[in-house]
């Protein structure tokens, strides 16, 4: 079989506002030819810069962007063979159909005839014969999207970039318009880059799909990959619905999560914390006593094709999708294939902070002083009386180049509504469950993300304190 | 239900007296005196005298060619100042906005007494260039008109249009003439009628820089001045009539202009 040749390359790509806020960090990533590739992640994860950096509107900080071998990382959007349906069709209001798909053509200096032909063709293909001199504010939504893919497939790109083209349709037509754009990649044999935070329609469509979370990739892989063996705890949640549990591995094969032992078919050294992923649709309802937990169930949710049954077990809650229902008040057993649990080392949220040392030697973070001694840091220092610091052999230590970093477990900090009693403040920029606590990513006042275990239930975009006693802290101190 | 509506409508009467009194009672005296004569008898010897008197026939010719070039004038210095404060990302936009509207805020003969002495000083004396002179001051006074609804139509545009065009194929140059330019066409029509229409009749600018040649609204003064009611009625209803044509030429964007239309 011929080896199918990249066509698009992205290299080390970041991009940094001004502001310093990094839309897209480290990204890498290569682009077969013909190939329908899928950008997929929740707002703000970079995948709309991403798409803009391709197509010329934004030029990376750094890294590099080859088509076909050639860097066009410079390149202004007109000189590159790259069209974009974009997110709300920006259709040219004060043209007919038939104008605004010949504008390509006519930059091109194309002649009028061929011009006539290839828009009457490529209005076939969208389905709307006819409709060359309607005006724009005539059409329907659908309607406008499909004059918006003609527009850009008119021209004959190597490569169609489409940023949430079906955000704004209804449910039905979104379905509908999936069917055709995969129809229409398979008619054309354009490579089709797509972007979207809908999982289901990036499963749908894609031939690869790319996660990405806070301007980093998550992972890439075919649906079957992502959805079957997700990377992380992160596209586990994101794609399709996720029992996530903080776990350990307690022998060959075997691992222990939500208070009962599961035998399970990663292998990973007896020990080791790990996260267990179980699709609710994984989850088998047994006879009290024969399954691996037993469990009370609190509700059930008729969902058309099954039932949504919410499974409490311990402190845990599992969350379970049957054909055959359940009552809520029934002792239950639960028990799940080794094969479909899906086990991935833990990753480690420690977090890592600097302080600063003030004129008093005393540590300070966001302007609060830390109850610590520096004294007591740095092993044999002293202060003098004149307020200066020396080290264990009477050298004086100087404040600006001594380095304090804290890190602190995320189990050991605490949320408080009371935030000015928290050392930073900040909101809550994504959470996980799972099972018997919540996993917080809280997004400070000074830029910085930290990671929070928390049993209670705070909402995004919440604005909390963090409450870090100072016995949880462990310091490191560099010179 | 019934005394609702009454008592919401009754709201109305005192703008429908307002309107009666001195709109429609005065348009129709004006048009009574247009087609009558000093005997009052009807006719349309004022209108056949309007456009047979080489006189009055070249107050019209100046005034429209002042109103041209003054509406051109501005034009031209609008756009631009328009266009760069709209797409620009500075963050003391609107105080330069500000301070480009600001004139506005100051007295009228106070602002043309100080352009006259400004025009003096350069000049030597106002009278070796009163066309020149009158077209510097109608353009200082009506640049905001221009600057405002031009402004305002580009600030609105979407961008994504502007990123669309240069995805087609479109460099900088083109997305402008073909995307930016006509989608502010109703801007563009709202500052012109603006400026163009007022700079017809405003006779206080000539007045004031000394400029002695007549234009349409001295010329009507002109004719009231010396008690010839009926030519000076004809007058003005001639430039009512050239208003409401301008109206209707572009009424077409009547929708667009209503959006592209500030003011103040």
């Amino acid at each position: 079989m011929e080896q199918k040749t990249n066509i698009i390359e992205l290299k080390h790509i970041t991009k940094t506002y001004k502001d310093g806020f990094s839309a897209v960090s480290d990204l890498s990533l290569e682009v077969k030819k013909g190939e329908f590739i899928t950008f997929l992640g929740p707002s703000g994860c970079g995948k709309t810069t991403t798409l803009r950096m391709i197509a010329g509107f934004d030029v990376p900080t750094e890294g590099d962007i080859l088509l076909n071998g050639t860097s066009i990382t410079e390149l202004p959007p007109n000189e590159r063979p790259i069209n974009t349906v974009f997110q709300r069709y920006a259709l040219f209001p004060h043209m007919n159909i038939y104008e605004n798909i010949a504008f390509g053509l006519r930059q091109k200096k194309m002649p009028e005839n061929i011009i006539v032909k290839k828009i009457k063709k490529v209005l076939e293909l969208v389905d709307l014969e006819g409709f060359e001199k309607r005006s724009i504010d005539t059409l329907s939504g659908g309607q406008q999207q499909r004059v918006a893919i003609a527009r850009a497939v008119v021209n004959e790109p190597q490569i169609l970039l489409l940023d949430e083209p079906l955000g704004a349709l209804d449910l039905k037509m979104r379905k509908e318009m999936q069917l055709e754009l995969k129809e229409m990649h398979r008619e054309l044999g354009i490579t089709f880059i797509y972007v979207t935070h809908d999982q289901e329609e990036a499963l749908t469509m894609s031939d690869k799909i790319v996660v990405m979370a806070e301007g980093k990739m998550q992972q890439i892989g075919t649906p079957e990959d992502i959805y079957n063996e997700p990377a992380n705890a992160f596209v586990a949640d994101f794609i399709g619905d996720s029992n996530i549990f903080n776990g350990i591995m307690t022998g060959k094969l075997k691992a222990r999560f939500c208070g009962g032992e599961f035998a399970c078919v990663d292998d990973f050294e007896e020990g080791t914390h790990i996260t267990a992923v179980v699709r609710p649709e994984d989850v088998l309802l047994t006879e009290p006593g024969q399954g691996k937990i037993r469990g009370i169930v609190t509700s059930v949710i008729f969902k058309g094709m099954h039932y949504e049954i919410t499974i409490e077990s311990g402190k845990n809650e599992i969350i379970a999708q049957s054909v055959n229902s359940a009552a809520a008040g029934d002792r239950v057993g639960i028990y799940v294939e080794p094969d479909n649990i899906h086990i991935m080392l833990a990753e480690d949220h420690t977090n890592i902070f600097a302080a600063e040392i003030n004129r008093n030697y005393e540590l300070e973070y966001n302007g609060k002083v830390l109850d610590v001694q520096l004294t007591d840091l740095i092993k044999g220092s002293r202060l003098t009386e004149d307020g200066t610091l020396l080290d264990g052999n009477g050298l004086e230590l100087d404040r600006n180049k001594l380095r304090i970093k804290i890190s602190i477990k995320p189990t050991d900090i605490e949320l408080t509504d009371e935030q000015e009693e928290g050392l930073v403040q900040g909101y809550i920029s994504n959470l996980i469950y799972k099972g018997d606590h919540y996993s917080y990513v809280i997004h400070t006042d000074l830029e910085q993300d930290f990671v929070v275990n928390d049993e209670y239930l705070w909402n995004m975009e919440d604005q909390v304190g963090l409450l870090m006693p100072v016995d949880k802290m462990v310091f490191t101190v560099k010179k | 239900m019934q005394k609702k509506i009454l008592s919401r409508k009754s709201l109305g009467i005192p703008y429908m007296i307002f309107l009666a009194l001195f709109v429609m009672a005065p348009l129709f005296v004006l048009i009574y005196y247009a087609f009558t004569n000093g005997q009052g008898e009807i006719t349309i010897q004022n209108l056949t005298g309007f456009f047979s008197d080489p006189n009055t026939l070249g107050t019209l010719c100046y005034s429209f060619g002042i109103a041209a070039v003054t509406t051109a004038v501005c034009l031209l210095l609008a756009y631009p100042v328009a266009y760069v404060l709209a797409t620009s990302h500075l963050k003391e936009k609107s105080v330069i906005l500000l301070l480009f509207i600001m004139p506005m805020w100051i007295n009228f003969s106070l602002r043309i007494t100080a352009l006259k002495e400004l025009l003096t000083w350069l000049e030597g004396n106002l009278a070796y260039h009163p066309f020149l002179n009158t077209v510097i001051g109608m353009t200082y006074d009506f640049l905001p008109f221009m600057i405002l609804p031009i402004y305002t139509t580009i600030s609105k545009l979407d961008g994504a249009l502007l990123e669309a065009a240069r995805d087609l194929g479109a460099g900088e140059l083109q997305a402008f003439l073909k995307v930016t330019l006509p989608l502010s066409l109703p801007g563009i029509i709202s500052g012109v009628s603006m400026v163009f229409l007022p700079a017809m009749t405003n006779y206080v600018v000539l007045d004031m820089l000394y400029n002695s040649t007549y234009i349409m609204g001295s010329l009507i003064g002109s004719y009231f001045a010396s008690y010839n009611w009926h030519g000076g009625s004809m007058i003005a209803l001639i430039l009512l009539g050239i208003v409401c044509l301008f109206t209707l030429l572009t009424r077409g964007d009547e929708e667009e202009t209503a959006r592209g239309g500030v003011l103040l």
